[in-house]
Parts: structure tokens; sequence; C-alpha cells
């Protein structure tokens, strides 16, 4: 936290603050100094924020309502839908939500990937970060099976068998996993009451991850270290707050449009049956949000070694800053770099359609090319792009890259006056 | 370096951290142990099929455990495809003799070995089973042919009461 000295200026508010300092919290979060070029791709943290409180609120609601168990599950969701008031809406909330979630970490992470924020000294809120990615990919997993339809249980299943895939005690794991010998009633309440629970965790991790943010204070376009507070800065209240809240209502509206126009596209329609042990549906997907994961478990023919090549997917990323070489934070001055991160974009949209298509034929054939590249990026070409690039030359200052135009310009000149001093 | 003397205080720290650890031990066990099968689902163990109205040719699936079985009655021309196959062309080598004990009747969970989905009847490269999840083929005797599962479908613990019925488990 900064170092300034904060005090209330009311009598009471003093004397509180004495004792518990929630007021000198208050006066940092609204003074934090915040750069001043941050663009669009920056609110998405406070976007996130909201998408975590709709869930929660909402999820506490539909909890009043289901029930979780194998027999009832489903008929109490059909319920919320036909006969609790506002009952539809807050489940389509919730569903909808649970999407609108992913796609704004997916432009969060992909925002960092760009910017190079992971880079040091903000290592330990990328890990945090790739940690609430995990546990909102399990929470939505578990979500995903409380209404026991088809897609819900075979989903289930599938995902719990890959835990067989473990030797020797594989098995022995899936049986604890379910409570039984298959995806059945056990299995149904533990996954309502982690699913309960994994939100709260998110929640307390959020609070880490602002933390650490707040240490080294927000990356930025440029992704040079600057002074804070400076000329380079802005308090977080109002400017920040003002363009979060735009930004907010901006992604509301695309929210909205899913959940009042097109509220099931992004779901499946074999979920609307009740799920049936003895058939499994022709065609299992998961969730869009996790399809290149599941392509790239798809594209390789072992079992064990497929499972391992999706969890490494995704573990790998915690390892991004010490595999990315390169000491220049910013794409804007990664020429070679910018080239690759957009491959890499196009490579996970790829993975994305392959893993919603049948495992066969040309799209096995591209999702394996696809696999194969998304492991070079990370184990390959960022390791050595860091020793080979020709990177741009770095402004010094946000002011000099704001007021001086191109950033890339402006310093070259700068730099060509420097020399010809010399 | 210097041996140092093991003294009286680190015999207790050592005794202490032991009798900690399996104190924590005990109290985390139960906690984790009420996660597998309990009684009621372990009291479920078998199911008595009536298999009489079955023709050759034809499979039902019945559900046990909560899992899905696979009786087929087999035609002649499917057991002697299942009994002529070479061990070394076999992923998971087993022989058709031991999977179907009476070889007019084969009876096997009905789980693909990859991930759990059922897999599909008379479907696939090897006139047996395919699974639409992820493209595993069976054959004849229900073992694994082509496709990401690693091993032949699991033939549960099964006999004949009578003439006319099962009892699986």
């Amino acid at each position: 936290m900064s170092e300034h000295n904060y005090t209330p200026a009311s009598k009471v508010g003093k004397w509180f603050n004495d004792r518990l300092p929630l007021l000198t919290l208050a006066n940092h979060l609204t003074d934090y100094p915040t750069p001043k070029n941050l663009n669009y791709w920056w609110t998405f943290g406070g976007i996130l924020t909201f998408c975590l409180i709709t869930q929660i609120v909402t999820g506490l609601t539909l909890a009043m309502h289901y029930i979780a168990h194998a027999d009832m599950a489903f008929e109490s969701v059909e319920h919320i839908m036909r006969d609790v008031n506002y009952g539809w809406l807050i489940r389509y909330i919730h569903a909808n939500g649970a999407s609108m979630f992913f796609l704004a970490v997916y432009i969060h992470i992909f925002r960092s990937l760009f910017y190079g924020s992971y880079k040091s000294p903000r290592e330990i809120i990328w890990i945090i970060g790739i940690i609430i990615y995990l546990l909102m990919m399990a929470a939505a997993f578990m979500g995903y099976v409380l209404p026991w339809g088809q897609m819900s249980f075979w989903g289930a299943t599938v995902i719990t068998n890959l835990f067989s895939a473990i030797p020797l005690v594989g098995e022995g794991i899936v049986t604890w996993l379910w409570g039984g010998y298959s995806v059945d009633n056990p299995t149904l309440t533990r996954f309502f009451t982690l699913h309960y629970l994994i939100p709260f965790l998110i929640l307390g991790l959020v609070v880490l991850h602002i933390w650490a943010l707040h240490v080294p204070g927000n990356n930025n376009p440029v992704g040079i270290d600057i002074k804070k507070p400076s000329k380079d800065t802005v308090p977080f209240h109002p400017y920040i707050v003002i363009k979060d809240g735009f930004a907010l209502l901006m992604f509301m509206i695309v929210f909205a449009f899913f959940v009042f126009y097109s509220p099931n596209i992004l779901g499946h329609a074999d979920n609307y049956i009740e799920a049936n042990p003895m058939v499994t549906p022709a065609h299992i997907v998961p969730e869009w949000y996790l399809l290149p994961f599941y392509a790239i478990l798809r594209s390789v023919p072992d079992k064990l070694l497929g499972v391992v090549a999706m969890l490494s997917a995704i573990l790998i990323l915690a390892v991004l800053p010490w595999l990315d070489t390169s000491k220049i934070r910013s794409a804007v001055f990664r020429p070679l770099y910018k080239q690759f991160y957009w491959i890499l974009v196009a490579d996970v949209l790829v993975l994305g359609y392959m893993g919603a298509m049948p495992a066969e034929g040309l799209y096995l054939l591209i999702a394996r090319v696809a696999t194969a590249y998304y492991f070079l990026h990370f184990l390959v070409v960022l390791p050595l792009l860091g020793f080979k690039e020709r990177t741009l030359p770095v402004p010094l200052s946000i002011t000099e890259s704001v007021l001086g135009g191109s950033p890339n310009l402006a310093t070259a000149m700068q730099k060509e006056k420097i020399d010809k001093l010399k | 370096m210097l041996e140092k003397k093991p003294k009286r205080r680190d015999f207790l720290f050592t005794a202490s951290y032991a009798v900690g650890a399996v104190g924590v031990g005990a109290v985390v066990w139960p906690l984790i142990d009420q996660m597998n099968p309990d009684a009621s689902v372990k009291a479920l163990a078998s199911t008595e099929v009536d298999v009489s109205t079955l023709k050759p040719g034809n499979t039902i699936t019945v559900l046990w455990r909560g899992k899905p079985v696979f009786i087929r009655r087999r035609t002649q021309d499917e057991i002697s495809e299942a009994r002529s196959v070479k061990m070394e062309d076999l992923i998971h080598p087993e022989k058709d003799e031991d999977r179907a004990k009476n070889p007019e009747w084969l009876v096997m969970l009905g789980v693909c070995t990859h991930l759990g989905c059922v897999p599909l009847n008379d479907k696939g490269d090897y006139d047996g089973w395919f699974c639409p999840c992820h493209g595993s083929h069976y054959d004849t005797s229900g073992r694994i042919r082509k496709g990401p599962a690693p091993l032949n479908m699991e033939v549960p613990k099964y006999e004949f009461v009578n003439a006319n019925t099962i009892k699986i488990g």
C-alpha cells in the first residue's frame, strides 16, 4: 500500500480509524494512483468483479428454490423456470452470467498477454489469477451438472473419468469423487456443496489479487515502470471509476442481449432432457469456454497423455513469467512478439472450434497441429524471442508517449538528438 | 560441521510433531472417507436379469450399480469373428474364451474405458461397439481395437442362476 498518512476529518471517524483503519483503506482505494494511459482493455477487472457478484447474488437466490437430489433436481430447475417469481430471469442471468464471466476473463487474460502484465514484479498477481481461473472452471463445471440434464450427467461422467487416467489410484479416486460406482445422487449433492463454496474462495482470492496489484500498481499500455503518484498517474476515483463504469454499461448491454433475446444459444438443447445413465448423447460437448482444452484432450490418442496435455495447457500459464525471457513488457514495442501473439489468439480460437467438432478426419488433424503450436508458442517461441527479437525504443514516461504523439517516433527522435549531441 | 548431540528438547519436539501428525490424520481421514460409497450404495450390489426373450444378434442394456450392462446374445458369425482375432492385433490382449465363458452370451459393462460414455451397439469398424464421445471402436467381444480407450470393456462378475436368468454382481 502507498505510504500516505490519512487522518479522517471527523472526530468519530478518527476514533474509529484509530481502532480499525477501514477509512485509511477506503482512502487508499479512492486515491490509488493509476497510470493515465490505461485503455478500455483495462476495464475488465472491474467487469469481472461485477460478474462474480452477479453470480453470487443470483446463485444464492436460485439455491433457495433448487433441490439437490437426483430425482428432483431436473424438476426443481423447471419449477424455477415456470413457477418461481422471476425465476426464469434469475436462472437465465446465472446461466449466461457464467458465459459472460468467461468472456470477460479471456479478454482480461489476453490483455495481460499482450501488454506483458504477468512479468516482474507482477508474477504473484498473475499466478493468483491463474488459480482463480482454475477455480472458475471447477465452479462452472459443477454448476453445469446441477440441472441434471443429459449434458450435465455425461459431462460429469467424462470429466470425472479424466482422473481414472492416473496410474494405480485412478479408479479409486473416481469412485471417491462419485461416492458410488457411477455419477449419481451422492455426486450431485457434493457438487452442489462445492459449487456453493468455490465462489467465496474466488472472492477471497480476488481480494489477494487486488492487494498484490496495489503493491507495484497497474501495468499500462506502454509497459514501463512509472513513478507514483506523478504526472503519469491519475487517482482511481473519479477517473478510473467513471471509465470502468462506462465499460461496464457497454458490457451489460451484451449481457442483457443474451439474457433477454437468446438465453439458450450458449447452452445445449440436450440439457433439457433429464439425465439418463443408459444413453449417452450422440455428441458430447462442454460449454464453449472449455472447448480449446477439450480439443487438446481429444487430439492426443493416449488417455493418460491426453489428460496430461490438457492440464499442462492450463498450468503452463502459471510459469509464463519465466518462459517469457524478454525484458520489454508491452507488445507495442515487440514487433515479432506482436505477430506471434495474434497467431496464438487465432490458434486458441481454432482449438475452440475444433473442440466443438467431432474428433475425426481433417478436424482431428487441424486440432493436433493447433495443439502442437500452442505448446510451441510457450515452450519455444517465447523463450527464444527474448534473445532474438529487436525491440523498439521504449519511452521514458507515459507523458512523453501521450504528448509526443507516437511513442516510438518520439523516442526515436529523442534518441537521435542525444546521439547527435554525442 | 560440529556433530550436534540430540537433547531432551529435540526429543520432545519430535515426539510432539509425531503425535500431532497422528491426531491430524485421525481427524482428516473421516472427512475424506465420508465421500467414498456409503453402505446403502454398496448394498445394491447385484441384479438379476431375465434373458429368455433375447434373440441372437440382439442386446439388452440393464442398470447395475448405476452403470449400464450390455447383455448380448451373439450370432455364430460374431463368435467366430471374435475368436479368430490374433492376440498381437489387440491393444488389450484378452481371449474371447475368457471374456465369454458361454460363447453365445457376452455380458459386460457398457462403459467406454476412455471417459465413461455408453458405446453404441452394432457400430464401428469392428462390427461391435462404437463410442460416440471420442471415437473408440470395440469388436464383437467388446475389446478395444481403435481409438483412445486403453482397455477392453470390463466383464463384471456374473453367473447363470438358471437357463433364463443372469445374476450380475
